[in-house]
């Protein structure tokens, strides 16, 4: 029997989504730059706000461009559906907020971009949620931090800053016998390298400003629902009442029995959107569907670049280590053969044999590599995590990430890989002298 | 709502509602493999405009206990104990796919308890490939991609979801694929068997709607045709470009049809 068509990755990136403008016919997706969409009439307008009929009613809400972005990222990472964001940070907190509430407690990993850190550790206590976070390759600190008023697992793909990748699989089965669901944040892999929920992850978030949009011109983040976890069934049952218990808030609709599937969805953006607002403007999603188009051809290439690079590194007699999955040498190799099969990304930390003092001079030599808090530009760039990104954190708690005071971030974008090289080369030279 | 029928549990959406005496009733079936969602907007919308909502979960489905009913009769007469759970005296019965043939088989063998029917995606009678039996007999995976593959327009394969954000085939699937080992095989199997559907058509002496998707692979207007032809009383709206899964490529379309009809 001859299958019907199903659309692949690559035409996904440039088609999920977007159908032609009906009303001009434009091919590229239109920027409905606009707060507001008039209602045909009055029974319309009530039943558009009941969630009794489909559309747009006011941007913060949803928005025809970013209902495009929403469609094609869902259709990417192979979930129900996806909800833009102001920032991946926003895209954090809208998962945490659309679950928990104050008295639970989050499960993470101790591997975390400094922003996630900053918001378990330090903000999110204040609102009576807490935190415990676990080494990421101990299964069993995973599984002793699950307190019964636990609510949720997260971590990274790729652990930040030293690389470490999450196992997905075994996480996931933790948390599902917990009746708990895992958030991963996939900023570092993108859906072109990993795709969580065949792994068994329940909910999926991005820095859009990364990878997915290559240009570094936006700042934005989306989150995604694999549409699998079963929040009022099993060891879940009783767990997340905002999901399965009527809501005050929009007419005492269960949104479990609303929508079997998407119940998540629902409530985050008729609750979570609706009321904190950190929502996607159109021309953002417009910048970040750009990106998205070539997202696959710029992975490949991001990915090549990296492995070239982070070879010459850990040839190099003034590098002490690169910390880079793809390299045997990395203590996750094996499994980041197996869940990331196309690369682990173009991020990567490495550490060289000289004091703090060389570090600086290395990373203000470099011409090409922009020194910068970012990642995932189509351009090369360079951080020094200890006294940026990182600067928070004791040199224990450095440690326990995985990295050291001297160790340097690189972002490695599309340039001419040996163009990149001569530039690291030039800057080591210089450190190595100091 | 939690109802009991035949000593099980069963679910119905009411919109949140409780069922009123003083309001007529829409009771909405879904097809194989689906569940009372599948009418979410519609369904909430009746609910919300002076009408008792009755969506179900036929057993084996979504909330309800199991077992999945193994005839499209069987499924009948099941509709009919359900409302009488809920105490509908009469109701105007919405049924897609299976649940199409199971409310025009409903509305033949208790037409006091039916006021008007509306059948959407029908086909009669409703074949399914050997490899289709197959593959949902030995519980594959492909069979739910190869219904879903078939359910939407090719247009929709690439997305344009009237309800923002959402990827319309991979909520499709991932409903799909909650359905309990086996009950896919025993819906398509009802499908399959059942030869009574124009016999059925005949008797029906209540008004009735058929809403059709242009572009619907599983029950392609034509297949609806004799249907229509035996109903004494049958409206037929084509959906220009829907297929199968009409309600969720074109709800507001689906919801007009049924409003001008209920």
């Amino acid at each position: 029997m001859t299958k019907p068509k199903t659309h692949r990755f690559d035409t996904l990136s440039l088609h999920a989504g977007a159908v032609p403008d009906p009303a001009t016919g434009a091919r590229a997706t239109p920027i409905y730059q606009t707060a507001s969409f008039v209602f045909p009439d009055s029974d319309h307008a009530a039943a558009l706000f009941n969630m009794e009929r489909a559309g747009h009613v006011y941007s913060r809400i949803s928005n025809p461009t970013v209902a495009v972005l929403e469609e094609r990222i869902a259709a990417l990472e192979g979930g129900v559906g996806a909800i833009a964001t102001a920032s991946g940070q926003a895209a954090l907190h809208l998962a945490i907020v659309t679950l928990l509430g104050a008295g639970a407690h989050i499960v993470a990993s101790r591997s975390l971009y400094g922003g996630s850190h900053n918001l378990l550790d330090y903000t999110l206590p204040r609102f009576g949620i807490r935190t415990t976070f676990v080494d990421a390759r101990d299964a069993d600190a995973w599984r002793a931090a699950i307190r019964p008023e636990t609510r949720l697992l997260f971590g990274e793909t790729l652990g930040n800053p030293g690389l470490d990748v999450l196992d997905v699989p075994r996480v996931a089965a933790i948390a599902h016998d917990h009746g708990l669901p895992l958030l991963v944040d996939s900023t570092f892999t993108t859906p072109y390298l990993m795709r969580p929920f065949e792994h068994g992850a329940d909910l999926v978030f991005h820095s859009a400003t990364k990878f997915l949009s290559g240009h570094g011109v936006v700042i934005g983040g989306v989150l995604v629902d694999a549409g699998t976890f079963r929040w009022d069934e099993g060891a879940a049952k009783g767990k997340f009442p905002t999901l399965t218990e009527p809501y005050k808030g929009f007419h005492d609709m269960v949104f479990s029995e609303e929508s079997t599937t998407a119940a998540f969805l629902l409530r985050a953006r008729r609750e979570g959107i609706r009321d904190f607002g950190a929502c996607m403007a159109p021309f953002t999603a417009f910048q970040i569907l750009q990106g998205v188009e070539t997202l696959p051809l710029r992975m490949e290439r991001h990915v090549a670049n990296a492995r070239t690079i982070a070879r010459f590194l850990s040839t190099h007699a003034f590098v002490e280590s690169v910390g880079y999955p793809d390299l045997p040498s990395h203590p996750d190799h094996a499994l980041a053969q197996r869940l990331m099969p196309r690369g682990c990304g173009a991020v990567f930390s490495f550490s060289i044999k000289g004091t703090r003092a060389q570090g600086r001079k290395l990373i203000e030599s470099l011409d090409l590599f922009s020194h910068l808090a970012n990642v995932g530009d189509a351009k090369s760039l360079v951080i020094h995590p200890a006294s940026t990104t990182h600067f928070r954190m004791s040199a224990d708690d450095l440690l326990r990430s995985g990295i050291t005071e001297g160790t340097i971030r690189l972002s490695i974008g599309l340039e001419d890989p040996e163009d990149l090289i001569e530039d690291l080369s030039r800057a080591l030279y210089v450190a190595a002298k100091v | 709502m939690q109802l009991h029928v035949e000593g099980r549990a069963v679910y119905a959406y009411t919109g949140a509602r409780t069922l009123s005496p003083s309001q007529p009733t829409v009771a909405f079936v879904h097809g194989a493999a689906n569940d009372h969602s599948v009418w979410a907007l519609q369904s909430r919308y009746f609910a919300h405009h002076g009408f008792n909502v009755v969506a179900l979960d036929l057993p084996g489905h979504g909330r309800s206990e199991g077992p999945a009913l193994s005839s499209v009769e069987a499924i009948a007469q099941w509709i009919v104990r359900a409302l009488d759970a809920a105490e509908v005296a009469s109701a105007t019965l919405v049924g897609h796919s299976l649940g199409a043939l199971a409310c025009l088989a409903a509305t033949a063998s208790a037409p006091a308890r039916v006021g008007k029917l509306a059948l959407l995606g029908p086909a009669v009678p409703m074949p399914v490939s050997d490899a289709l039996l197959d593959a949902a007999k030995a519980d594959d995976h492909v069979a739910y991609e190869l219904i879903n593959g078939w359910s939407h327009s090719a247009a929709r394969k690439l997305g344009g979801n009237r309800v923002p954000g959402m990827w319309m085939t991979g909520a499709a699937l991932r409903l799909m694929e909650r359905t309990p080992p086996g009950v896919l095989y025993t819906d398509l199997s009802a499908c399959n068997a059942y030869a009574g559907g124009l016999a059925a058509a005949a008797s029906v002496r209540c008004p009735t709607l058929a809403i059709l998707g242009q572009r619907d692979l599983m029950a392609p207007p034509k297949s609806a045709s004799a249907m229509c032809e035996a109903l004494g009383d049958c409206r037929a709206v084509t959906l220009a470009g829907a297929g199968h899964a009409m309600m969720a490529e074109q709800p507001d379309a689906v919801l007009d049809a049924l409003r001008a009809f209920v």
